[in-house]
């Protein structure tokens, strides 16, 4: 294989998934297309209701949520973010050794501190 | 594989504001009393002030995606003026406000640290880190008065046309890094010597041009900052006119003249004259017909902007110093005409300063002395900004850009002058009332004394 340099890269070993998202999105667009050439069309009241999995929709369509659920939203990216570079960090712990493990202390240490304060304003109260 | 252990020289400035924003939003979480978070932070600014200024600090590191040279050097300079002033500025205006939240200081913090790592990148990936640390925490900072209608708009729309001016950036990014198979700017620039422009590269360049135009408020991506600077409390509009503004231009100069896109001056200096010349004057033009002071403010800093690019434009090592100056003399100025306009308990509108010499003769003339460095008059510092940058600009020969550039300083005159002549001509209609402090009458004197100083004496900002 010749090396990387700009303008001859072909990620060739992606092509498999670049087919199978074309095949997925045909199957998609095929199956609306196919639907609206054949289907019948008899419109009634019940089938004009927007479709709530099968209830009868109550209330507006607009619906204000409490923004305690954007705060824990949000929390909850950061510390799985935080997860997430655990992971790589842990596979090549071994490989980079202690400057490694003052890295993520500081990494961690930047967090606690992003916790502490979301602790004290009470973020993780829902009342 | 051992990675040897970075330098940590040349980061200390960063460590030590990024640290002090931590400890400060711990602190904040004890004290009820907000006053001694604006004293750490001041004192904070004073030790990173003296790390910058280390010789030790200069040079490369984490494997040369970070420099410290003397051109950083000066940008972190112009940062720390920004935020000291600004915490000066601040500490009495919040209690007026009824905005005494302890993250502000905190977040000044951090945004001044996004803007140090700016002024400092040598990578794409840390440029960007920067400008969006520097981004995230102007947002918040514009939002600050949380109950206030208008303070929410001003985050809103910042955060929107901010959040999409980095889409466009990154794209570029992109675009670049996929031409290249590099994120480090000087081997960018090595690369790009050899094989020339070609479109995706213009694209790309173009991008990263809007992006950076975006920060800096330059026209045609001027839009959000009227509103913004209006709706903000006047303390982060007088943080945000000059420290965001010149990071931009930070990043611009060494993008743009000192690496990635050194090679290709001749593609790019038609776009930024027509920037450029636009943001002239729209700026200008448009500032005229303002009565809200800050919103005449936001137009005037639009337009500075304008002039502060001729330096750019030059692309001379004498045209990049002028700009660096230019900025300098500006964070100056700027602060100061925002410190009046906090000093006076009504001041947001132009009519509010009718008559104002017979009811307070020292805020006046202090007012006048800002508003006439802006115009750039001499003995103001104002003037000797303008006169280098035009300069510069005419030794590179682009002497029609100047007479251009003249003219609509001319033009801004009008302006300026407007709010002298409601001060000065105009009947008093009732006495007008000041909030002083301690710490605003410092932030008054050293911009006033600046003012002057560099307008007598410049050889203390050049060379």
């Amino acid at each position: 294989m010749s090396p990387i340099t700009p303008g001859n890269y072909l990620p060739s070993e992606y092509l498999p998934i670049m087919i199978l998202m074309i095949i997925a999105g045909a199957f998609g667009a095929g199956a609306l297309i196919v639907g609206a050439l054949f289907r019948i069309r008899r419109s009634y009241r019940e089938k004009l209701m927007p479709y709530e999995s099968g209830n009868p929709p109550i209330g507006e369509p607009r619906y204000r949520f409490s923004v305690k659920f954007y705060i824990i939203a949000m929390l909850f990216v950061v510390f799985d973010v935080e997860a997430v570079f655990l992971y790589p960090w842990a596979l090549v712990y071994d490989k980079i050794g202690l400057y490694a493990l003052i890295e993520m202390m500081l990494f961690i240490t930047v967090l606690v501190v992003g916790y502490i304060y979301a602790w004290k304003k009470e973020a993780f109260k829902w009342d | 594989m051992n990675i040897p252990f970075p330098n940590l020289m040349p980061v200390a400035p960063e460590i030590i504001i990024t640290v002090a924003a931590s400890i400060l939003l711990i602190f904040d979480l004890a004290l009820r009393n907000k006053g001694p978070l604006a004293f750490l932070s001041l004192l904070a600014a004073g030790v990173t002030v003296y790390a910058i200024i280390q010789p030790a600090s200069l040079g490369e590191t984490f494997g040369g995606m970070f420099i410290s040279d003397s051109y950083s050097v000066y940008f972190k300079l112009i940062f720390m003026v920004n935020l000291i002033l600004t915490v000066l500025i601040s500490l009495k205006y919040l209690q007026r406000q009824k905005a005494e939240y302890g993250e502000y200081y905190s977040l000044l913090l951090f945004a001044t640290a996004g803007m140090m790592l700016m002024a400092s990148a040598k990578d794409l990936i840390v440029l960007y880190l920067g400008l969006e640390l520097m981004a995230l925490s102007t947002y918040i900072l514009a939002g600050i008065k949380r109950h206030d209608i208008k303070s929410n708009e001003a985050a809103m729309k910042y955060f929107l046309l901010g959040s999409f001016s980095s889409a466009l950036l990154l794209y570029g990014i992109s675009l670049l890094y996929g031409l290249t198979t590099t994120t480090d700017l000087y081997q960018i620039a090595a690369y790009l010597k050899q094989t020339g422009s070609s479109m995706p590269l213009l694209m790309s360049m173009t991008l990263i041009a809007v992006a950076f135009s975006f920060k800096i408020a330059a026209a045609p991506f001027h839009m959000w900052a009227p509103d913004v600077y209006e709706g903000a409390p006047t303390s982060v509009t007088a943080f945000m006119s000059v420290g965001p503004k010149a990071a931009g231009f930070a990043v611009i100069g060494r993008v743009f003249l000192m690496s990635a896109f050194q090679g290709m001056q001749a593609d790019w200096t038609p776009i930024l004259i027509g920037i450029a010349i636009l943001t002239m004057a729209v700026g200008n033009i448009v500032a005229l017909s303002q009565t809200n002071i800050k919103r005449m403010l936001a137009y005037s800093s639009i337009a500075h902007a304008g002039y502060a690019l001729l330096g750019i434009i030059a692309g001379t090592e004498e045209g990049l110093h002028a700009m660096m100056t230019y900025l300098l003399i500006y964070a100056f100025m700027n602060i100061g005409a925002f410190a009046i306009v906090i000093l006076l308990d009504k001041g947001d509108e132009i009519k509010d300063y009718e008559g104002l010499s017979k009811s307070r003769p020292l805020v006046a003339a202090l007012m006048l002395v800002f508003m006439f460095s802006l115009t750039g008059i001499p003995p103001t510092a104002g003037f000797i900004g303008k006169f280098n940058i035009f300069m510069a600009a005419i030794k590179a020969g682009y002497t029609w850009l100047v007479v251009i550039a003249v003219i609509f300083s001319a033009i801004s005159a009008y302006y300026y002058l407007r709010v002298v002549m409601n001060m000065y001509m105009k009947e008093m209609k009732q006495e007008a009332a000041i909030a002083p402090s301690p710490s605003l009458g410092l932030a008054i004197l050293i911009t006033v004394l600046m003012v002057f100083i560099i307008g007598i004496m410049p050889s203390v900002v050049i060379g």
